[in-house]
């Protein structure tokens, strides 16, 4: 039985036990692959990075815990960029799973900067029920669209919120950020706020997603995007920080030779299947 | 290592290694973490809508429109106040399909949210994708630099063949013909491209279960 007629009987099972040797093995050993930054992502850093100092940002995280690994570590690192630049964030939920989450990670980035406090540089006005509806509401005030936020406070109570006092509507935003993993996400702050209130805006995504967002980011309605944790790893080289999307690197780079290689052989095995046939 | 001595932690590891014992064969395990996290995540979900939605927007303003001294009908933008009836009454009419003769009256509460987000969906589509993707993609072919040039007229003969390849009205031969099939393999690049990235969003699904089992869980880092 020559190899490409072994292949075609090989257990499955086999090769989900290569692709599990090859992503635990970088993060036991890393291997320290070279990564470039792209120009997407090299946008989202400059589109911060052009924001003045001190200004209020809007940060949409629109995600749930299923897509923790791609989303988290580029809320954590866009974060840490916006508090080095003493900016003061403003952050929305659309997804009804996602405030746990959001919340977490924004509290454990708030912990490395003892100078930063919550209510007066950052606060979570946690999930809105209402998708579209949302965004367009927003645009009439941000108060009225989150009464209140995560923790319950008022948020035109300026005593336990002081942030909001300077918080209108998206006029008072320099910049949003939307990291999104789905609907609503990228896609709809893109029809609903950034092309009626045209609000510069950037976006980080899942993968999955990031295809679809080329368009945007060719016609200028996005100045940078994240795709993925290749995306999210690009952004943390640039940042110099070493997350846990760059730790994952080396193991996405050997799933994807082998899912390459998988793909090619494959292919070879019908290919000659079907030779064979027809002769 | 240090193995981690959060129960939380424990249990996540746990359920996580009896979802991956699906990929050896159907087991035991996996059937009770799968029942579990569908009970739990329908739980879950259901208290989280019911204080996250019903209380928040419905329940609390209606206490407040209502309470003592409370102005029912002066409810300014975001403090709806009273009005908010309408959508409660409308939400209630939505479980009137449980009750087959007066089900009927659940299509005026889908006409409402049909109309609705028709609405916002269309003027966002129109705004967003329609007139700014036409705007941006009449761009010039010479822009004084070779490399961008030529990207701007790779971009624009894949935009022309691929809108010709969804031209259904005559016969795809001759110079038709030939465009479409170089539409074609504009479109096979962007599948392939869409598949590529796919692949590397599961991929990292797998890489961040690995992350939360050898980091978290056994402390290897």
């Amino acid at each position: 039985m020559g190899l490409l007629s072994r292949l075609e009987k090989l257990d499955r099972r086999w090769l989900y036990a290569i692709l599990a040797a090859l992503v635990i093995g970088p993060m036991v050993r890393p291997l320290y692959f070279p990564l470039e930054v792209s120009a997407p992502v090299r946008g989202f850093y400059d589109a911060i990075r052009q924001v003045p100092d001190g200004s209020t940002v809007l940060m949409a995280c629109d995600y749930d815990p299923s897509t923790r690994p791609e989303m988290v570590p580029m809320t954590m690192t866009a974060m840490r960029q916006l508090f080095d630049k003493h900016c003061k964030v403003v952050v929305t939920v659309l997804w009804n799973g996602g405030p746990g989450i959001v919340d977490q990670t924004l509290r454990r980035v708030a912990s490395e900067y003892p100078d930063k406090r919550y209510g007066v540089d950052w606060v979570n006005l946690g999930y809105k029920a209402g998708y579209e509806a949302v965004m367009v509401l927003m645009g009439q005030g941000i108060a009225n669209a989150f009464p209140v936020d995560y923790g319950n406070h008022r948020t035109n109570d300026y005593v336990a919120l002081p942030i909001m006092q300077n918080v209108r509507d998206y006029s008072s935003f320099p910049l949003l950020v939307s990291i999104s993993a789905g609907y609503p996400g990228t896609k709809e702050w893109v029809q609903q706020v950034n092309s009626r209130f045209h609000i510069p805006m950037i976006s980080g995504s899942t993968a999955v997603q990031a295809p679809e967002f080329y368009p945007y980011l060719q016609s200028g309605q996005i100045r940078g995007l994240l795709g993925g944790m290749a995306g999210a790893a690009e952004y943390e080289k640039l940042r110099n920080e070493r997350g846990s999307a760059t730790r994952g690197m080396d193991a996405q780079s050997l799933a994807h030779v082998f899912v390459a290689l998988c793909i090619l052989l494959g292919n070879l095995v019908q290919w000659r299947k079907r030779r064979g046939v027809a002769a | 290592m240090s193995l981690s001595h959060d129960f939380g932690i424990w249990c996540g590891a746990l359920l996580t290694l009896c979802i991956f014992s699906f990929l050896y064969k159907d087991n035991p395990l996996y059937k009770f973490a799968e029942h579990l996290f569908v009970g739990v995540s329908a739980g879950y979900y259901i208290v989280l809508n019911f204080w996250t939605v019903i209380v928040a927007n419905l329940v609390n303003p209606l206490a407040t429109a209502f309470a003592p001294g409370g102005h029912p009908f002066h409810g300014q933008l975001g403090d709806y106040r009273a009005f908010l009836i309408v959508p409660g009454v409308l939400g209630c009419l939505l479980f009137t399909r449980l009750f087959g003769r007066i089900g009927w009256m659940s299509r005026w509460a889908l006409a409402v949210i049909i109309g609705v987000y028709a609405g916002l969906k269309t003027t966002g589509f129109a705004q967003g994708d329609l007139v700014a993707q036409v705007q941006g993609s009449l761009q010039p072919l010479w822009t004084g630099r070779v490399g961008d040039s030529i990207s701007a007229i790779l971009f624009t003969v894949g935009l022309i063949c691929s809108l010709l390849f969804f031209f259904f009205s005559r016969e795809h031969k001759g110079a038709l013909g030939a465009a479409s099939k170089v539409g074609v393999w504009f479109l096979m690049v962007s599948f392939g491209a869409g598949y590529g990235y796919t692949v590397m969003s599961r991929i990292s699904l797998l890489i961040g279960r690995f992350q939360f089992l050898l980091e978290d869980w056994l402390g290897l880092r």
